[in-house]
């Protein structure tokens, strides 16, 4: 860290002569007290959580992490399991990652590599403002016009690649995991492409002029200086943008339909599902008893680690990689 | 080696040279377009989902009852209709959200760069990474579980500033600890100089050279959040009619009004959604492009 002050000794002398104003004291107060909010207020939501959470799992009649089971409405016999949410939650998470993150280096290496300055801004600007459009509308959107138009291609894929039980033929309406797949895809392009842009931009240019220097075409000075350079940045992004869709809520309780109760478990994209996130908000008007709310609030839990977990490790490589680079 | 390479050393220039022939030509030729199409495949989208939302609320935003009457008395079979109250909810929550979120965001960012002495900086950065991480799903249920189960208030929109503020404070932490970070050293340093104290040197001279980027940085953060559903969902019920007050009773929010809008399969209903939606994309965007102003202006260049 830096510190802004002058160096040590003129530091002391600033620092003894105005330690006693009131000014000073007041601002380092209020600063502090911000930074302690913070700090408080993240282990507040953990804390909390975690309190209102553990006395409905204790009371779980079923295993809370294996069980498909949904069932609170009685709070004597609360029986609640998170294992489909977690499969429908992360198949189409992963399932956004892996479609949006080829698409983000592209458009990454097409702004910093390829396109002419002049229009590189405003097509970075245009790419940032997929973020501005709030997540209802994609939700909308994704459900009214982007499902119908890609499902003759999930017909296609069910229809040839059936035999995999990933793409097993299932519910082939439009509120499939599919679907919503592709709409968060759309929905973390953005930020993946942000970063990437960013770490591309940083690779030296003495890098890239002595490939070229060697003989490399455009595409090899990319492929042997720009990429490698960009890796660890890359992927701390995607892990960003997973965490981003881990946690999407609207667009997917407007496009994933809600299997009946008691249906059997299926692999398959083409099937609906529910994930933590659309499982809370689906059911929130019906928070009535401390059990029940309990429940959710445990679901919530669940997701709060996960998202944790992946961003932690998106922070992780890139302070490794600072410690690298510097 | 042919003298021909000796003209790739510019690496803006092209590779179309003539050394280079064959499959690492062709590969070289087929990056260069997969490149674009990965470009083009990104742009489709965005206007996409803009061209369906402008032709099918244009209708309803571009009349006047539209921004100034509400809902009240508005049937599912009526056309027509006004947002006027779902616009004043989503405002009142943003702005108190904001009232929050930019003063305890901005300190907690001057905390960062400023004293960057103090014992607690990395764990107020850790921390500030796990907020903006926090999914609003959980923020709404976090602040459910602390107001609504424990304190036993009711479902306002109050509420939903709250579960607001606890998305946006990252937000402005983050960016006005990037713009203090910029700020020259040397202004600090001849502000010292000149026998200013820490606390004027902060007030007159650091937050004033950076404060295009705060701006900059609390209006995108204002455009994320004003967007937010899931917390609402949670904390806070629809109403048809103006509630001016946040602390009681039901407030209408526009991601609201869409979600209320888009269960009523009637043609009305099904355009005053995307009119909604659309209101909302405007108010967002505009935020955005008056972000992307007054950071044009920024007093300090990278």
């Amino acid at each position: 860290m830096t510190a802004f002050y002058p160096p040590d000794s003129e530091d002391t002398l600033v620092k003894k002569t105005s330690r006693g104003r009131f000014g000073d004291r007041a601002i380092a107060f209020f600063a502090s007290a911000s930074g302690v909010a913070v700090i408080a207020t993240v282990l507040l939501v953990g804390l909390f959580l975690l309190w209102r959470a553990i006395p409905s799992i204790l009371q779980d009649q079923v295993p809370f992490l294996t069980s498909r089971e949904w069932n609170v409405n009685n709070p004597d016999d609360l029986r609640f399991g998170i294992v489909d949410l977690l499969w429908t939650t992360v198949l189409s998470s992963v399932m956004a990652m892996v479609l949006a993150v080829p698409v983000a280096i592209g458009i990454a290496i097409y702004i910093t590599q390829y396109a002419p300055r002049r229009i590189a801004r405003p097509i970075a600007s245009a790419v940032d403002l997929l973020a501005a459009v709030p997540s209802i509308v994609y939700g909308l959107w994704g459900i009214q016009v982007l499902a119908p138009a890609i499902e003759p291609f999930g017909d296609w894929l069910s229809e040839n690649l059936g035999w995999i039980p990933l793409f097993a033929p299932g519910l082939t309406s439009a509120g499939t995991v599919y679907s919503i797949g592709v709409v968060l895809a759309i929905m973390i392009l953005p930020i993946i492409t942000a970063i990437s842009r960013e770490v591309f931009d940083q690779t030296p240019l003495l890098h890239k002029e002595a490939a070229l220097a060697l003989g490399a075409t455009h595409w090899e000075m990319v492929r042997t200086t720009v990429l490698p350079f960009g890796r660890p940045g890359v992927i701390s992004a995607s892990m960003l943008g997973l965490g981003r869709a881990l946690g999407e809520t609207m667009a997917v309780v407007i496009i994933l339909s809600k299997p009946a109760p008691g249906s059997d478990f299926s692999a398959s994209i083409f099937a609906g599902g529910e994930t933590f996130a659309s499982k809370i908000a689906n059911n929130a008007a019906e928070f009535d008893s401390p059990e029940k709310t309990g429940a959710y609030i445990a679901a919530g839990l669940v997701l709060f680690v996960l998202t944790f977990i992946v961003n932690a490790i998106a922070r992780w490589i890139i302070s490794r990689r600072k410690e690298f680079t510097e | 080696m042919s003298t021909s390479t000796v003209r790739k050393l510019d690496p803006e220039s092209p590779s179309s040279l003539t050394g280079v022939k064959g499959r690492r030509r062709f590969v070289d030729r087929a990056m260069r377009v997969v490149v674009f199409l990965a470009f083009l495949l990104a742009v489709i989208p965005l206007f996409w989902v803009l061209w369906i939302t402008i032709s099918r609320g244009i209708g309803l935003v571009i009349s006047p009852e539209w921004w100034t009457t509400s809902m009240r008395n508005v049937g599912p079979n009526d056309f027509g209709g006004g947002a006027a109250a779902a616009i004043q909810g989503t405002l009142i929550q943003a702005a108190i959200a904001t009232a929050i979120a930019v003063p305890v965001g901005v300190l907690a960012g001057i905390y960062l760069v400023e004293y960057s002495d103090k014992p607690l900086v990395r764990p107020v950065s850790f921390m500030t990474d796990v907020l903006t991480g926090i999914p609003s799903i959980v923020s709404g249920l976090f602040i459910y579980a602390l107001f609504i189960t424990t304190f036993g208030f009711n479902r306002m929109g109050f509420l939903v500033a709250l579960a607001l503020t606890l998305l946006m404070v990252p937000v402005v932490v983050r960016g006005t600890e990037e713009m203090l970070r910029i700020v020259p050293n040397e202004l600090r340093e001849a502000s010292y100089a000149l026998g200013v104290p820490r606390y004027r040197t902060i007030l007159k001279v650091v937050l004033p050279t950076a404060i295009s980027g705060i701006i900059t940085s609390v209006m995108l953060a204002v455009a994320r959040i004003m967007g937010e559903t899931a917390p609402l969902l949670i904390l806070v019920g629809y109403t048809a009619s103006l509630n001016p007050n946040p602390f009681e009773g039901e407030q209408a929010a526009l991601p609201l009004m869409i979600n209320v809008e888009r269960g009523n399969p009637l043609p009305p209903g099904q355009e005053r959604a995307w009119a909604a939606a659309l209101t909302l994309i405007l108010i967002v965007m505009l935020l955005n492009i008056g972000a992307r102003i007054i950071s044009r202006f920024s007093g300090i260049k990278k």
